[in-house]
């Protein structure tokens, strides 16, 4: 008999030590979207900052679901401490106070920054990422130019692959419709903009294969599901870097960025926030940009890259030409009726 | 004697207690017994309470509540509380507007707000929070307009038009008219595609935001035909198994067991492995000269029902087995000995004896199907998911819980009706009620 108890009683012993380890050395939660990016900020963040102040780094993954935050503030339980969100969450979650203003941006020197990091009390730019037109090296002979060719299935049989949601999408598809990229937000605020992005859209409907995680375009690319997808630059990067020939169109890209911000109610905001300096330093972005294509918030960090790495960047001069930047003010006013719409169309 | 003796005997001590005092005793004993009882059961009755009824009725109430406008807007609220609706909105409805929204400013609470009406009327987003930062209003000499003077709500209304031509057209007022009180049936309307019109007439939705009850009409019809599926493969499987030796059917029930042990997430990406274009059961098909091409099985509806019946057959198959196991083999031979044809006397006395096994593993099928979640997210395509998909969407993506729950609310009763029309209909206790 005493063995089962011993067995029984001892995860229980060490969930007890455990916990009570925890609450006494200084930690920090920082939460990414895993994937190529978390291994990036590792090296380049996490393990710097856990050397250099002895605190210890606990990171998570999550899939960009504001709902946990709001459910960790409402409850008053914040165990996340440092949170990466998407651009166009960053303004909802501060103005439902899911958020805490940041202290830091009143102290930093604001000329190291590009504008857009700054541009909310709530959060600080993290990098810079774009969605791409993608396709395989060695399976397509000729290659795409932009939307247009994504739409052109004669030109380019085969499937396609888009995230399912209306951001980007509908961007894409009033591009691939002969919208010049700088008028983009322009038809699309305009009435019967969308009613135009949506027409174009069923032309393409049933060649369209949906992704939802960012992973997955590479796998479709590269097992040949589909010919062409959407992307995420930086898993594209990612897969190249594994042996892929996987190129990107930088014609009519849509860039953002992506946030650091804090909880409310984080206990450790304070660290938090230190956290947030070390990762938006010169030096340190200069190692994430290193380990993947995603542009540095830091003006100073591009004098530090060499010209390949600077080559694959959103932000370097040639890709970001003919690009745009998502506006968040249309998606956060008109995100939720629209999406609503696009899941309407796409179930139909 | 010994009777007489025994009542003797007693007599000195029965002497004392009347008849109610003996049934006062014996209903104290009782009361005593049964608390007894509820002593034992109280943790079980407790953790339910805690874990199901409470989230439940929880549930149910959000998908009513519409808190935010009642209690950002009282003033507001009020002022609109005598307005036709079709006429431009009282001036003093602005001036009530511009106060409440300072206040709101000051309490952080025009986020909220400005989320709940957005869900409504597209774009009132910055509509809310632009007009909040912008407040408190100023004349064009700079003097600071006064919300409580009723001779400046005039001049509030022209700037707060200027600021934002949104407040001089109807609709903007409308939603906050309608949406008063602290409960709304706006979340349950909106996931049947209906709607309240300005004056609270309730009305279709627009055709092309209308999805819930094709949705609702899908999932019903996917659990169906997973629940038909399971039911013809494993009828004749748990048949089998119960006519055969104990040792031999337990060994084969292991196979069954398996795959239900294992994590359904392992089972989903093993489905995915197996049946993508150039998987296992595609190369199998092409090499055996089946098919030219690739079979399209994965990401679309070939793939959901394949993989949910494989995960979903134990459910049916343990019932039946255990009640094909308590049918005398005897009855069947005795048919076809006094002259039935075997398949006749297998459907007319075998079969009606399995209904209960029948019935038990329909229903367990078809309610599990019918809340399943990962499975058609993951191989399915966009036409392929049920109402759980958008309960989750609802949840983390657009974090509108009011839809989210009323949607939930909507699946329960729909399966709590099923049930008791079942019930109703078949007349067999299943027993896992």
């Amino acid at each position: 008999m005493k063995r089962p108890t011993l067995a029984l009683l001892s995860p229980l012993a060490l969930g007890l030590l455990f916990s009570a380890g925890l609450s006494q050395a200084a930690e920090l939660t920082v939460v990414n979207f895993g994937g190529a990016n978390a291994n990036a900020q590792k090296v380049a963040y996490v393990e710097p900052f856990q050397k250099s102040t002895g605190t210890k780094v606990v990171t998570a993954e999550f899939n960009g679901e504001l709902a946990k935050v709001k459910a960790m503030v409402e409850a008053k339980k914040v165990t996340w401490d440092v949170v990466e969100i998407d651009g166009g969450d960053l303004a909802r979650a501060c103005e439902d106070g899911l958020i805490e203003k940041l202290d830091l941006i009143k102290t930093i020197k604001k000329d190291d920054y590009i504008p857009e990091s700054l541009n909310s009390e709530c959060g600080m730019g993290a990098f810079v990422w774009s969605t791409v037109l993608a396709y395989n090296g060695d399976k397509l002979k000729t290659a795409p130019q932009g939307w247009a060719d994504f739409w052109d299935t004669k030109k380019f049989p085969g499937k396609r692959a888009m995230k399912k949601g209306a951001q980007y999408t509908l961007e894409f598809a009033l591009m691939a419709d002969g919208v010049p990229t700088k008028d983009v937000y322009k038809v699309l605020s305009a009435k019967g903009g969308v009613d135009r992005a949506f027409k174009k859209l069923d032309q393409l409907k049933p060649n369209i294969q949906w992704w939802e995680a960012g992973a997955l375009p590479a796998q479709f690319l590269v097992s040949g599901d589909v010919v062409m997808s959407t992307a995420f630059n930086g898993r594209i990067d990612a897969a190249q870097r594994e042996g892929k020939n996987l190129k990107v169109v930088w014609a009519g890209s849509v860039y953002t960025l992506d946030y650091w911000v804090i909880p409310k109610g984080s206990p450790n905001k304070a660290l938090g926030e230190k956290f947030i300096i070390f990762a938006t330093n010169a030096e340190n972005q200069k190692v994430y940009a290193n380990n993947i294509a995603y542009g540095p918030v830091n003006k100073n960090t591009l004098k530090l890259l060499d010209a390949k790495t600077l080559a694959n960047l959103p932000t370097s001069t040639a890709n970001a030409k003919d690009a745009i930047q998502l506006s968040q003010q249309f998606w956060t006013d008109h995100g939720e009726e629209l999406e609503q719409r696009f899941a309407a169309w796409v179930a139909k | 004697m010994p009777i007489a003796t025994e009542v003797d005997a007693k007599k000195p001590a029965s002497a004392d207690p009347t008849p109610q005092q003996l049934k006062r005793d014996l209903r104290l004993a009782e009361t005593r017994k049964r608390l007894g009882a509820l002593i034992l059961i109280a943790p079980l009755a407790i953790f339910l309470m805690m874990t199901f009824v409470a989230p439940i009725v929880m549930l149910l109430v959000r998908a009513v509540e519409n808190p935010e406008i009642a209690s950002t807007l009282p003033k507001t609220v009020a002022a609109l509380a005598k307005w036709d609706r079709k006429s431009p909105p009282p001036d003093q409805a602005y001036a009530a507007m511009a106060a409440d929204l300072l206040k709101a400013k000051q309490d952080s609470t025009a986020g909220p707000l400005a989320r709940r009406i957005n869900t409504e009327l597209s774009g009132a987003r910055s509509l809310v929070m632009g007009t909040a930062r912008a407040l408190p209003l100023h004349d064009t000499d700079g003097n600071e307009l006064q919300p409580s003077q009723p001779s400046q709500a005039a001049q509030i209304r022209e700037a707060m038009i200027a600021l934002n031509p949104q407040w001089a057209e109807l609709d903007s007022w409308q939603v906050i008219a309608r949406n008063g009180s602290i409960y709304s049936p706006y979340y349950l309307l909106a996931s049947l595609d209906l709607k309240q019109n300005a004056v609270g007439d309730i009305i279709q939705s627009d055709p092309e935001a209308s999805i819930y009850r094709s949705i609702f009409g899908r999932t019903l019809w996917m659990s169906a035909m997973v629940t038909l599926f399971t039911l013809l493969l494993a009828y004749p499987l748990a048949y089998w198994l119960s006519t055969m030796s104990e040792r031999r059917a337990n060994l084969l029930m292991i196979l069954v067991l398996i795959p239900f042990w294992t994590s359904i997430l392992v089972r989903v990406a093993a489905w995915i492995v197996l049946l993508q274009s150039e998987g296992l059961v595609n190369s199998a098909l092409m090499l055996s000269g089946l098919t030219q091409a690739p079979l399209e099985l994965v990401f679309n509806r070939v793939g959901v029902y394949i993989s949910m019946t494989h995960i979903l057959l134990p459910f049916m198959i343990l019932p039946l087995y255990s009640v094909m196991k308590s049918v005398p083999p005897t009855y069947l031979k005795a048919a076809i000995s006094l002259g039935s044809h075997p398949f006749a006397a297998f459907w007319r006395v075998y079969v009606p004896q399995t209904y209960p096994g029948i019935g038990a593993g329909v229903l367990l099928v078809f309610i599990m199907a019918g809340g399943y979640y990962i499975t058609p997210a993951l191989l399915g395509g966009p036409n392929e998911q049920m109402v759980s998909y958008f309960i989750a969407y609802f949840i983390n993506t657009t974090i509108n819980w009011g839809m989210a729950c009323a949607l939930g609310g909507l699946l329960l009763t729909g399966t709590l009706i099923l049930y008791g029309v079942y019930r109703r209909f078949a007349k067999i206790d299943v027993g896992i009620a």
